[in-house]
Parts: structure tokens; C-alpha cells; sequence
């Protein structure tokens, strides 16, 4: 559905110029929520803009549904940009107009006629649950809602991809929860796809299926959220769990090992008891919903001078672990 | 001519609430003349002003219309009509006020350089008012496909609408002041009267008669545009 493919932007010129996007590839698949994620400065907005055009790159190309939006000008950009629709930090909504008038303009600028607008913003405002709130101004609507509409006029013209340009930094975290609900239920029912740009792992771990990590303007890694957060040294996995640390001054082995909530612990144990004769001590265990699935991260302590084969067992049978 | 006693304009404030109807009149007329002056006068300089502000907002480096020279240009006209203080101005541009008008004297002749001096203050108000929307409805009308005119017509002049209505609240206030010179070039109005009588003539009364009528003026000017302003601002 979009395909970025070897792209960087560079702003200005010389040696003021600066990088914000070095040679960045990633795929959304249709109907797929992916995350990217990064600090501020790591290039994510800048790259979200070049997906619809906010902002040209500098080189390489950005498909979207099969066609190279980078070479796109005038009437033939502006119909791309109607099939996909873009969400904002500040939701961007016109004071002076109500919140139908509001989600209405994307269907001016489509072109539809004033009759079927009205209907149309009327199942927008069904569909984000904004239905008593037509007539109200922005001003009188609380963050949550003022996104509701931002999303309402966002699908107005039923777009197959949505941008999402950190939609719930702005948010409280019970406010956010429910955004990202809408967000999901909208990615399943009408097979939306969702290309998501937020600093925060939580907004990955609640929604998104497939994540890219981009650090000072570069890919550092990307992948399905459940498999990155089941290798202990992705960084997807370090910021749901915490980076393993250990005294160096301690003489034990600290093993970190992933686990898949669908598949039971207990065994973990047996075996090691069973095939070793060890039993290590479990120095830290937590579980995180990666959308639905439970995954989790065991960090278990072996005694100094326990012997090689039950940790290579261990790295073995689950691997994504990593030995301190 | 020899500056008055000023002293003897407090003599003759004894008449004060009993302008004769003579005085009431003229008055009238004067009031007539300024609202005409400056109405006209400010119709013309939105007119002008506001699409003069559009393009110093939005043909500057960066702006959805970006052509520098054009911005530079129209900058640099904007800042000589600014310079220029209005009574100068009346005076200089008198042969394109005659040109315009068809005559350089009275008070249809005064609105041109009333008229000219109010675009480049609405245009600097404007553009003020312009810039002043968030740059995000900008890239949001955009990124729904919008063409550089919807930006235009669909989030900048909406939404800078309550700041236009203060701008132009302020034009006509001002004009109201410059219309008080016109009557240098036989453009009546108040200001003309406060100083062939009020000054000339000694006459106290029509002096704060007409100091009352552009206070109420000018005060109910300002409820207006506030009132406006307000009622479209909705935040």
C-alpha cells in the first residue's frame, strides 16, 4: 500500500544543511497499522510529510497504492492526497467553523455536492461518536473529541490510508486509550490502513502490528511488534521492558529471556530442572499486551559456576534471550 | 493669519448647550460628510488593503504563494504610503486625486487620499491578521488536496476573519482622523467645521459639539468592530 524506498531528505543547503531522512525504506501492507517511532529530531514527521507531499524528498521514491507520489504535481497530487487522509498533534480544526462544518470540508474540497455532504457528515459523526455534537464550535470540545473530528474529516472522503502525525501526544493517557480504540476498531471494520508516527512505545503496543524504529533520520529497525518485542536486545523490546542491566561486579549469570504469552512457562522450568538440574532464580518478570497477544520477558539468575549447556539450552529454545 | 487668543474660546462656551439651529445644522451636514468620507474611503482601502495583505502574507519566503519579488515589492509600496504622514500625502498626490475624482477639492475629492492612505494600513493589518493563522490548518487543507485558493478561501480568511473586522475597526477610527485634515482641500466633515468655527471663529460650543460627536464616533466604531469580532471569534 505505501512503499518508501531508499529515501532522505535533506534540508537547506551546504554546510548548513541538515539530514533528516537517511536512505529510509519501510512497507505498509493494506490494511495494516504500522508504527513508526522515534525521539523528536529522529526524522518520523519529516517522514509521514513525505508520505502525502507536506514536504519533498530529497531522493529516492514513495509509492502509495502503486504510484510514485515523489513525481506527483497539481491536480493529479491533489486527487492522491484525497485517498489518504491525515490526522494531527494540534487536530488542526477551523475556529470559525461547527464540528460538521468542519468535517465537512474535506468534501468540499472533493467536490461533493451540499446535499450528500450532509448525510455523509452525519454517519462521520455516528461513526467517531460524535453524534449530539454537530453544532458545537472547537473551543467547546475536550482534546479527545476535537480528535474525533479531526478523524471524522479525515475519512470524510473515504480514504484507504490514514496518517496519523502523533494524534494523541497531545492527549491525556484515558483519552489516548480511547482514540487508540477508535483507531483499531476503524482499522478492522473498514480495512483501514494506518500509518502511525508517535514518540511513545505504549501507542505501538496497544495498535500497532508492524513498527519502524527511526533514530537521527535512520531505520534502525523494523519489523512485526510481537516479534521484535520477543528478541531482548530490539529496541522495541528494551522500551517495553526496560534495557537488562547488571552490577558488573556480580558474579552471576543473568539470563533475559522472552517468552510468548500463547505458549506456557511452566515447561521453562521443568526442563531446566529436568535436563540440568538447575534451578535459576527469577530476578524480574512483567508481561505487556503487544495488541492482544501477552508477552513477557523473564530475567533469571544462575549461580557463578553453573556449566554452559542449560544457557545455550536456554538461548537455544528461546531466541531471542540475551546472557549478561 | 495671526493665532487667535486661544483664551477667548473659554469665553464663548457660555452658549454651549444652545447651538442655534443654524450651528445644529451644519453640524449635521459636517457629521454627514465625515461618515461619507470615511465609509467610502474605508470600503475602498479593505477592497484594496485586503487583497494587498493576502499576497504580503502569503507570496513571502516560506508562504503557500511564495515569490519574494512580489512580497519585496509590495513591502516597499506598503512602507513609502506608511512614511508619508496624511496631510503630506493630500497635498503631494493632489494631481491623481484630480485625475481620479475629477477635481482636487470637496469632499467626494477627499476620499482618494483618504482612500490611498487607508490601503497600505489595512494591507499591514491584514497581512498581520493573515499571518497570524496556524500554519497547521494551512498544511491541513492541503493534505486533504486542497488547492493553494481553498487554502486561501476555505482556512486563512475565515479564520483570520475576527482579526480583520479589529483591522478594519482600526482603519475606519484612523480615517476618522485623517478625514478631520481634508478639510484643508475643501473636504468638509467635522474636522473642517472644528476648525473654520471652532478655531477660526471662536465659536467654543461648536468646538465641543463636534469634540462630542467623534467621541461618540469613534467610541461607537469600536463597540461595533468589538462586537463583531467577538461574536466571530468562537473561541
Amino acid at each position: 500500500m505505501i512503499e518508501v524506498d531508499r529515501v532522505s531528505k535533506v534540508f537547506g543547503r551546504g554546510t548548513s544543511s541538515v539530514s533528516a531522512l537517511d536512505d529510509v525504506s519501510l512497507r505498509v501492507d493494506r490494511g495494516e497499522i504500522h508504527g513508526v517511532i522515534g525521539q523528536s529530531g529522529a526524522g518520523k514527521s519529516t517522514l509521514i510529510r513525505c508520505v502525502n507531499r507536506l514536504e519533498t524528498v530529497s531522493s529516492g521514491t514513495i509509492r502509495v497504492g502503486g504510484e510514485d507520489i515523489t513525481r506527483m504535481h497539481g491536480p493529479a497530487l491533489r486527487r492522491a492526497r484525497q485517498q489518504m487522509g491525515m490526522i494531527f498533534q494540534g487536530f488542526n480544526l477551523l475556529s470559525t467553523r461547527t464540528v460538521a462544518a468542519n468535517i465537512s470540508l474535506s468534501l468540499e474540497i472533493a467536490g461533493m455536492p451540499r446535499a450528500e455532504r450532509r448525510t455523509r457528515v452525519e454517519e462521520l459523526l455516528r461513526l467517531t461518536g460524535m453524534t449530539s455534537r454537530g453544532d458545537a464550535y472547537p473551543a467547546q470540545l475536550s482534546g479527545g473529541q476535537k480528535q474525533r473530528v479531526g478523524i471524522a474529516r479525515a475519512l470524510a472522503t473515504s480514504p484507504a490510508i490514514l496518517l496519523s502525525d502523533e494524534a494523541t501526544s497531545a492527549l491525556d493517557p484515558a483519552t489516548t486509550g480511547t482514540i487508540l480504540d477508535l483507531l483499531r476498531s476503524l482499522n478492522r471494520e473498514l480495512g483501514l490502513t494506518i500509518l502511525l508516527i508517535t514518540h511513545e512505545m505504549e501507542v505501538i503496543r496497544r495498535i500497532c502490528h508492524r513498527v519502524t524504529v527511526l533514530e537521527h533520520g535512520a531505520v534502525m529497525e523494523s519489523g512485526a511488534v510481537s516479534t521484535l518485542a520477543l528478541r531482548a536486545e530490539s529496541r522495541v523490546s528494551r522500551a517495553l521492558f526496560g534495557t537488562p542491566q547488571k552490577d558488573a561486579s556480580d558474579p552471576q549469570l543473568h539470563v533475559v529471556v522472552p517468552v510468548d504469552g500463547e505458549h506456557a512457562v511452566a515447561p521453562l522450568f521443568a526442563e531446566l530442572s529436568r535436563r540440568f538440574s538447575v534451578e535459576p532464580r527469577v530476578v524480574k518478570g512483567a508481561v505487556e499486551a503487544v495488541g492482544e497477544r501477552p508477552i513477557g520477558q523473564f530475567v533469571l539468575a544462575f549461580d557463578p559456576g553453573v556449566s554452559e549447556e542449560p544457557v545455550r539450552w536456554l538461548t537455544r529454545t528461546y531466541p531471542g534471550s540475551v546472557v549478561l | 493669519m495671526a493665532h487667535p487668543d486661544v483664551s477667548r474660546i473659554g469665553g464663548a462656551m457660555n452658549g454651549l448647550p444652545l447651538l442655534d439651529d443654524r450651528m445644529r445644522r451644519l453640524l449635521l451636514e459636517s457629521t454627514q460628510e465625515t461618515l461619507y468620507m470615511v465609509m467610502w474611503s474605508a470600503l475602498i482601502a479593505i477592497a484594496v488593503g485586503l487583497p494587498i495583505g493576502i499576497l504580503l502574507a502569503t507570496t513571502q519566503r516560506g508562504g503557500i504563494l511564495a515569490f519574494p519579488p512580489v512580497a519585496w515589492t509590495l513591502d516597499f509600496l506598503v512602507n513609502i504610503g506608511r512614511s508619508l504622514p496624511f496631510i503630506i500625502l493630500m497635498v503631494a498626490i493632489i494631481p491623481f486625486t484630480r485625475a481620479v475624482a475629477g477635481s482636487s477639492i470637496g469632499t467626494r475629492a477627499a476620499i482618494v487620499p483618504l482612500a490611498v492612505a487607508a490601503i497600505p494600513f489595512f494591507a499591514r493589518l491584514a497581512e498581520g491578521a493573515i499571518l497570524e493563522v496556524d500554519r497547521g490548518l494551512i498544511e491541513m487543507v492541503q493534505a486533504a488536496g486542497g488547492t493553494t485558493w481553498q487554502v486561501i478561501a476555505k482556512a486563512l480568511l475565515p479564520e483570520a476573519v475576527p482579526a480583520l473586522v479589529r483591522g478594519a475597526t482600526l482603519t475606519v477610527i484612523s480615517l476618522i482622523g485623517y478625514s478631520a485634515m481634508a478639510g484643508v482641500i475643501g473636504g468638509g466633515g467635522l474636522g473642517d467645521l472644528a476648525y473654520r468655527y471652532g478655531y477660526q471663529r471662536f465659536r467654543g460650543d461648536v468646538m465641543i459639539a463636534t469634540i462630542v460627536v467623534l467621541v461618540v464616533l469613534v467610541q461607537g466604531v469600536q463597540w461595533i468592530g468589538n462586537t463583531i469580532a467577538n461574536r466571530l471569534q468562537r473561541r
